[in-house]
């Protein structure tokens, strides 16, 4: 029988990897909840052997369950009767499925009902799920708002809500408002505190709120009065039970249909405060978004899977000129480079998963009790890290998703463009992941910093040192020149003084620096297992080679007295 | 309210999906080219189970099969699905069984077990289709029995309400309990493994899976955890008579087996023109064939 998950073995691949030893050393400790919980593991390999047991009923759901239902999903959609979302049955049964599997609050400590189960492995199972159906991977993988309410909540709320998300109830994150997108420091949904009623009362609306009727909200509003920044924003609970939230509409979208895109009312919203006051934007909500674009970035790895799994079905099936499309290099040249992408881009997903797994487990554990120098050290440095490699993830892989499903099509030729085959679904629904939780211009804001200021090199650097097979060295020497091809065009960019010129070519930057990262890791996982990546690693090689020449030669050719020629300006308004 | 309840399973070899590799040379199925899986309607069967003993506490539900010592598979399977535990019935004297030998063995089981307040199982098994161990056993224990169940509607531990599927329709059927239910591939799909129930079952095993040199791995937990040893029975365990059980218990002898080939005997070509095929539908019509 079909499984997403055992059916790839990339993904075993990428669960078993060095660091995930050390995750599980920080997440478990001496093992010592196996005396409590009869499903907790009592060694290294024992807690490994769940992670590949939950995915595989994961991959096993998934190929029998969610992709099956994912067609008409995507043509029935949720509904909206009186303020209230029902799911398209698809979804239902697929919530139903995965609640039943026991897949809510997977990385939420034992004593709330979780599994405390790794992000490495979540996001995995997220990927998979995605895979499947994009849309129900939203509304599933929301669930990880969690962490949030887990890390800055108080210990009432977390013992309030989290054995709710871990028995199936669902979470949306209310940020987005009308005049407040990309710039959420405009929020202002009004919070105030009423005495009479003992709690926090939200009035306002916000836009745009994937899976707008969950069960759970958090919250971002402005509960400092007369503010109009970031700092006068708090983060609150709103429980569905206590009502006050209505939806006005669900959005009518290009994609991920089975995804409700709400538009939410709130009058009176009884809710309460997580977290102090004024933190809710510059602490709390970077937190959730950080948890979310890892999300958007496995649901992009997914998409990008299934994308290159339809384009390789049907050049293996199509025959044209008397053979299978699959033997002729133009088409063989496009499915090597998806696949290329796909490799590469898992790797980055994974790699920054594993970065995020080490800083929480080490702030999860200075929670109970203080950290040594040694672990502190440790920690800001993953902690750095997560935070460096998450844009780049979410970035590059949205990004790929939509190259891999556009490409998808291209291999489907005619058939592509009917409505028939799903991967014009993987299109639509691949073309929010560049936006939502941030733009990929965003991503670049995020991370332009870590450009310039070397982290990024600093990592490159160290895996140029690490050794790899004799017959990958004329490789990495060619990846080595990418890296200073990339250090050369930040010098000259930094060499030219000027903010707008420096964030002109901000995502040229950005890119040589993701393609040179991913092409590293690619090294490092074909020297692992060259029967999986050899080929992903060359192909890809050969690609990112010639993008940092590309961007090399924009940068280099747009000066700083070129601006001008980018700069657009209105069109003029004919005269009266 | 809580009930007793045994579920009746099989490991049957995959013959959804065979190959060319299916059968032996000599006309028996090739067992190692067909994945060995969970009787399917017995799943639906373990689903209705499951279902009752959510809506009523402290219900217990067991698995009991018969097979060789790798069918202790699915019995895990059954408890990473909800079930507490289960029974294996493995022996060499219960190899060979045919459907009469098979409901003997069970219903000796059963009687061990003590008689409980439901036996519900699949209506047949995909490797012999017969549908003939389930109506057996209700036999040899003198249990009230239906057959072709798509749903339990309702159970008060006294009398138990189902709708059943009978040729052109259901029919809804109100029975006393102790009873013996079959159920239909048309009844709801199980649920899935759970996560959690995984992780707690996975090391369940029973005497004769573990490894005859060397320790299992983690002694202490089977220890610590009672439920990790799965029972296993032999025909002695179940005071069953010999001479009724496996081969020798086992009146069915196959003489043959024969590919169906069908053959077309009274066909007629017709040509695409709308006359020819309004002709044919008035003639089907006329003959009830369609209408």
């Amino acid at each position: 029988m079909a499984n997403y998950y055992t059916d790839k073995p990339e993904l075993r691949f990428h669960l078993n990897n060095e660091l995930m030893h050390k995750i599980v050393a920080l997440r478990e400790g001496d093992f010592s909840e196996a005396a409590e919980y009869p499903y907790a593991p009592l060694d290294y390999d024992d807690a490994v052997d769940n992670y590949d047991r939950l995915l595989d009923i994961v991959g096993d759901i998934t190929a029998n369950v969610i992709a099956p239902n994912s067609e008409s999903v995507d043509a029935e959609g949720p509904h909206l009767k009186n303020g209230r979302v029902t799911y398209a049955a698809g979804t239902q049964e697929n919530l139903r499925t995965m609640v039943s599997a026991g897949m809510n609050g997977l990385t939420m400590p034992r004593r709330y009902g979780g599994l405390n189960i790794p992000i490495t492995v979540y996001t995995i199972a997220n990927e998979i799920v995605s895979a499947g159906d994009a849309s129900f991977e939203n509304i599933w993988s929301l669930q990880d708002c969690i962490e949030t309410l887990y890390e800055f909540g108080s210990e009432e709320q977390r013992k309030k809500y989290i054995p709710r998300v871990c028995a199936g109830e669902t979470m949306s994150m209310d940020l987005t408002e009308p005049d407040a997108g990309s710039d959420l420091q405009s929020v202002m949904l009004h919070a105030s505190y009423s005495e009479k009623d003992g709690c926090w009362l939200l009035n306002g609306v916000k836009r745009f709120i994937t899976n707008g009727d969950s069960d759970i909200h958090l919250v971002l509003a402005r509960s400092e009065e007369g503010t109009h920044d970031g700092r006068g924003l708090s983060m609150f609970i709103y429980d569905k039970r206590n009502g006050g939230v209505n939806v006005r509409r669900i959005e009518n979208k290009l994609g991920i249909h089975g995804s409700p895109t709400c538009e939410l009312v709130y009058k009176n919203a009884h809710a309460e405060l997580c977290g102090d006051r004024r933190l809710g934007l510059i602490k709390y909500v970077m937190a959730l978004m950080n948890g979310a674009r890892l999300g958007i970035a496995a649901q992009s790895v997914g998409i990008s899977q299934a994308a290159y799994d339809a384009a390789l079905s049907y050049a293996t099936d199509r025959r044209q000129f008397g053979k299978p499309i699959i033997e002729m290099p133009a088409v063989y040249n496009i499915l090597s480079t998806m696949k290329a992408k796909l490799d590469a881009g898992r790797a980055l997903l994974y790699e920054t998963s594993r970065y995020v797994d080490i800083y929480k487990s080490y702030d999860d554990i200075a929670r109970s009790r203080k950290l040594t120098p040694e672990e502190r050290q440790e920690s800001k440095k993953y902690s750095r890290l997560a935070d460096c490699f998450t844009p780049l993830a979410k970035g590059m892989n949205s990004e790929y998703a939509n190259q891999n499903s556009y490409d998808g099509i291209q291999i489907h030729g005619g058939s592509g463009f009917m409505l028939e085959y799903p991967c014009q679904r993987y299109y639509r629904d691949a073309r929010i992941t560049s936006i939502y939780e941030g733009t990929t211009q965003l991503q670049t804001v995020a991370a332009i910093r870590y450009v310039t200021n070397g982290t990024y090199m600093g990592v490159i650097r160290e895996m140029l040192a690490a050794p790899v097979q004799p017959a990958y060295e004329p490789l990495k020497a060619r990846i080595a020149a990418m890296a200073d091809k990339t250090d050369a065009a930040v010098a000259a960019v930094k060499a030219a003084g000027s903010q707008e010129f420096h964030d002109l070519h901000a995502r040229s930057l950005y890119e040589m620096t993701a393609d040179t990262v991913m092409a590293l890791l690619l090294l490092r996982d074909a020297s692992q297992a060259p029967e999986l990546f050899d080929k992903s690693l060359r192909v890809y090689l050969n690609y990112a080679e010639a993008e940092v020449a590309r961007h090399a030669s924009l940068v280099a050719a747009a000066g700083v007295d070129d601006i001008a020629l980018y700069v657009q300006a209105p069109a003029k308004a004919e005269e009266e | 309210m809580s009930l007793k309840i045994v579920v009746l399973a099989k490991q049957v070899p995959d013959t959804r999906n065979v190959g060319k590799d299916a059968m032996t040379p000599q006309g028996t199925v090739n067992r190692s080219a067909l994945p060995a899986i969970f009787n399917p309607e017995d799943l639906n069967a373990l689903e209705q189970a499951l279902r009752l003993k959510d809506q009523n506490p402290g219900t217990t539900v067991t698995v009991v099969t018969m097979g060789p010592p790798r069918a202790t598979e699915i019995i895990r399977e059954a408890m990473y699905r909800g079930a507490d535990g289960g029974v294996l019935l493995t022996s060499r004297a219960f190899a060979g069984a045919d459907t009469l030998a098979t409901s003997y063995a069970l219903s000796m089981a059963i009687r061990k077990i003590g008689i409980p307040d439901l036996v519900i199982g699949g209506r047949q098994a995909i490797d012999g289709d017969t549908a003939q161990v389930g109506p057996q056993v209700a036999e040899k224990l003198g249990l009230n029995q239906v057959t072709y169940v798509n749903n339990i509607n309702s159970c008060d531990g006294k009398e138990i309400t189902v709708t059943r599927h009978i040729d052109g329709g259901v029919e809804v059927v109100k029975a006393p309990m102790p009873i013996m239910l079959t159920v239909n591939g048309d009844a709801d799909p199980c649920r899935p493994r759970n996560a959690k129930l995984v992780m707690t079952y996975k090391r369940a095993m029973t005497p004769i899976e573990r490894p005859k040199d060397g320790e299992v791995p983690h002694k202490e937990q089977y220890e610590k955890h009672p439920f990790l040893n799965i029972t296993q029975w032999t025909e002695a365990d179940v005071n069953a008579d010999l001479s009724q059980c496996g081969l020798a218990g086992s009146p069915t002898k196959v003489k043959a087996v024969e590919n169906i080939v069908f053959k077309t005997k009274e066909s007629k070509r017709l040509g695409t023109s709308d006359d020819e095929i309004n002709g044919l539908i008035q003639e089907l019509l006329a003959n009830h064939t369609i209408g």
